[in-house]
């Protein structure tokens, strides 16, 4: 049988569907088509002198080595926080789903990074890990290890990918722990019962039950440590040393904002846009796959 | 009946237009000027309140600052702000934007036109040398007002300085006797660090071609044309590179991180010497809780002609220009500009804040208050300032893009200090990113 509308109003659907478009429209659509207008310019920062330069920027973008530095640091930041991220959250969602005293506290607890603004959560790490005032920092000095991440863009990388990973547990936590907390007991106590041990019972029935949830997450983890790492690397390391934590957002913003070159700036972010394209749709036909809903 | 309360609104609205237009004189409109800065607390207090003077000097211009955040994200809403025509009247813009600026010849109204435009009587020697050539052009017309201006000297530690048996009235005046103090208070465990130093292109790159009389790019640093290029992997620029990192070896230098991170070193204590901007005196006071010393920056007495004046930075105000602006708002500029240009102004600003006096009236009129008498080692930026005769060398720096091409010198010095590559090479590379900006910015201005 076939499900009768409830409305026939033709108009109402589109009221109700208005302020979401407007709002898509207004903050993306609009400025992205702006963004791959002004990458073919080049044009002083006033707007006084513009010049069409059909693809030179994307060019002079590609074509340098700096730049193919930062696309790398940037998948291997992005790969990094995002397993650390949703390893340690589903660790931690997977234990705080057994039955223990205090479960509701630790959870509290859990969640709680997440209402922290990244610009501040990178100042906390920056008062425990900054190599003269930092506790941590001093004692690694302390301890012989020469800490510097102002100086070693390894340590520098490390401190920027754990700052943001911590930042995004607690969001990759709340979805596992209601993943988890979905699954039926039953068919975990008849596994039980049939003899299938905590590791097997986790990897048979647990995981694949979550996938949908660990799919989600994968996404958005992704999108999260392309686009909105910034206030934490901006706070911590400004994308120094060297070039060491210049992920391709924030090299947008340095190009755009602070030196000024919109149309490098917006070629640069063209082409970021169409990786996070490129990234999502490799991941829904081949991932998702997977995935049993 | 219609007729008749038409007749009563008719009267009421003569009423009203009456008692809003005769009965109550309006005061007199004041014409209102925009004024855009990017100084944090309590500078940027220090500077609404000589605004406020302003406007309590005078009936006819209100100015009205606003705080539109640092130096970079000013200029950022300045250039915003003209896009959409609606441009401040006057912006602070920090001294690396200057080229910028000058190239934006449409959006900016050069300083020595509003004042010939207005008539107001104004003399460019007032200033100090060093600052007049930061903003002028080759022929020595000003095109901004200078400010709040400051330079870079050495700040040392006294008590750190007996510890490690260093005479803490004779503080190092050449690179070999920093190193030298430097490992002696190492040796002696008087303090963590023995040198370092806060904006590390600044103090390192761009203040040292000026004392060493050396170009830090070709045309005058810049100042004589937009197609300079950079010098700085010269001998002498390699080999201090080569010291620094030596010293980083030996441990008596520690690299305090880019812009002014190195400033928290010196008032706790951890670096006994640094070179770091004037400014960081007002700090010093506040925070230090040992006795301290300031002094010139060093230089290398193998170096024929050195020392030389050292340069400026800090920033200087911008006249904008918008759509249907007027002469008698331009006016407006021109008689604040007047007002805090006054040498008890300007003195009040110095003493205040460490900024540098910019004029030399300003400077005898804090002499004349004993300010330097009070203050021992106030008058140090000052005098660096204008120890020399200026060389093409020490005028200032005019280069497109110069934020970015400092992030290259950052980040070649950086990659340098982590022994990633030589002295030689980090300079060398310096230069050719450099230049690409430079050339990127001279296609994009090209007139």
């Amino acid at each position: 049988m076939q499900r009768r509308v409830i409305f026939n109003n033709k108009v109402l659907p589109y009221l109700l569907l208005a302020p979401q478009i407007t709002i898509t429209v207004i903050f993306f659509f609009w400025p992205a088509l702006q963004a791959i207008y002004w990458s073919v310019l080049l044009q002083d920062p006033f707007g006084l002198r513009t010049q069409f330069v059909w693809f030179e920027n994307f060019t002079t973008v590609l074509f340098n080595p700096l730049y193919i530095d930062s696309v790398k640091t940037t998948f291997l930041f992005t790969f990094s926080v995002t397993a650390i991220a949703m390893s340690s959250a589903l660790l931690l969602a997977f234990m705080a789903d057994k039955q223990i005293r205090g479960a509701g506290a630790y959870k509290t607890l859990l969640i709680w990074p997440y209402a922290v603004a990244p610009a501040v959560a990178a100042v906390l790490w920056l008062f425990i890990f900054h190599p003269s005032v930092g506790y941590l920092g001093r004692l690694l000095s302390a301890l012989g290890i020469l800490w510097d991440y102002k100086l070693n863009g390894g340590q520098a990388l490390l401190l920027v990918t754990l700052a943001a990973s911590w930042k995004q547990i607690s969001y990759n936590f709340l979805f596992f722990l209601a993943a988890l907390q979905s699954i039926p007991k039953s068919v975990l106590e008849a596994a039980s019962i049939d003899g299938a041990s905590p590791t097997k019972r986790f990897w048979t029935i647990v995981f694949p039950l979550i996938s949908p949830t660990s799919f989600f997450l994968l996404m958005v983890n992704m999108v999260y440590s392309f686009f909105d790492t910034f206030g934490v690397i901006h706070t911590l390391t400004g994308g120094g040393p060297g070039k060491a934590t210049e992920t391709l957002i924030y090299k947008v913003y340095s190009d755009g904002v602070l030196f000024l070159d919109l149309g490098g700036s917006s070629a640069q972010s063209v082409i970021l846009m169409l990786i996070v394209i490129g990234l999502t749709a490799v991941q829904f036909r081949y991932v998702e796959r997977k995935v049993h809903y | 009946m219609v007729k008749m309360s038409k007749g009563i609104l008719v009267v009421l609205v003569a009423t009203v237009m009456f008692l809003l237009t005769g009965a109550t004189p309006a005061p007199a409109q004041k014409i209102e000027i925009q004024f855009w800065h990017g100084l944090t607390q309590p500078l940027g207090g220090m500077l609404e309140k000589i605004a406020e003077d302003f406007n309590a000097s005078q009936g006819k211009y209100r100015i009205n600052p606003t705080f539109k955040g640092a130096y970079p994200d000013t200029m950022v809403a300045a250039i915003a702000a003209f896009r959409a025509g609606n441009a401040p009247h006057i912006v602070q813009m920090f001294e690396v934007g200057t080229a910028t600026m000058m190239a934006a010849r449409e959006a900016i109204k050069p300083l020595y036109e509003i004042m010939q435009e207005s008539g107001v009587p104004f003399d460019t020697r007032a200033y100090i040398p060093a600052v007049r050539g930061y903003f002028s052009l080759p022929d020595g017309r000003m095109m901004s007002m200078p400010f709040n201006t400051s330079t870079a000297i050495t700040f040392y530690n006294k008590d750190a300085f007996r510890k490690a048996g260093l005479d803490p009235e004779k503080p190092p005046q050449t690179w070999q006797e920093v190193r030298a103090a430097a490992r002696k208070i190492r040796a002696a465990n008087a303090a963590n660090i023995g040198f370092t130093c806060a904006w590390p292109t600044w103090t390192q790159f761009e203040q040292f071609s000026a004392i060493h009389d050396i170009p830090l790019a070709s045309k005058s640093n810049g100042l004589e044309g937009m197609d300079a290029v950079l010098m700085i992997n010269s001998p002498l620029h390699v080999r201090h590179v080569q010291t620094l990192i030596d010293m980083q070896k030996e441990g008596s230098f520690k690299y305090g991180g880019r812009d002014n991170q190195g400033d928290a070193l010196f008032p706790s204590g951890e670096a006994v010497i640094i070179q770091a901007s004037s400014g960081l005196r007002a700090r010093i006071i506040k925070e230090a809780k040992f006795e301290w010393g300031a002094t010139m920056l060093p230089y290398y007495d193998d170096v024929k002609g050195a020392p030389k004046n050292s340069i400026i930075g800090g920033a200087s105000f911008w006249t904008m220009t918008a759509p249907k602006r007027t002469a008698e708002e331009y006016k407006g500029v021109v008689e604040f500009f007047r007002f805090i240009s006054q040498p008890e102004v300007m003195a009040k600003w110095h003493m205040d804040t460490g900024y540098l006096p910019i004029t030399f009236g300003g400077f005898e009129r804090a002499q004349t208050l004993g300010y330097y008498k009070q203050n021992p080692g106030a008058d140090i930026p000052y005098k660096q300032m204008i120890r020399s005769e200026m060389t093409k060398n020490s005028m200032g720096l005019r280069l497109g893009n110069m934020p970015e091409i400092r992030n290259v010198m950052h980040e070649e010095l950086e990659k340098a200090l982590q022994g990633q590559q030589s002295a030689q090479q980090a300079m060398d590379s310096a230069v050719s990113r450099g230049n690409v900006i430079l050339r990127n910015f001279e296609r994009a201005n090209r007139p």
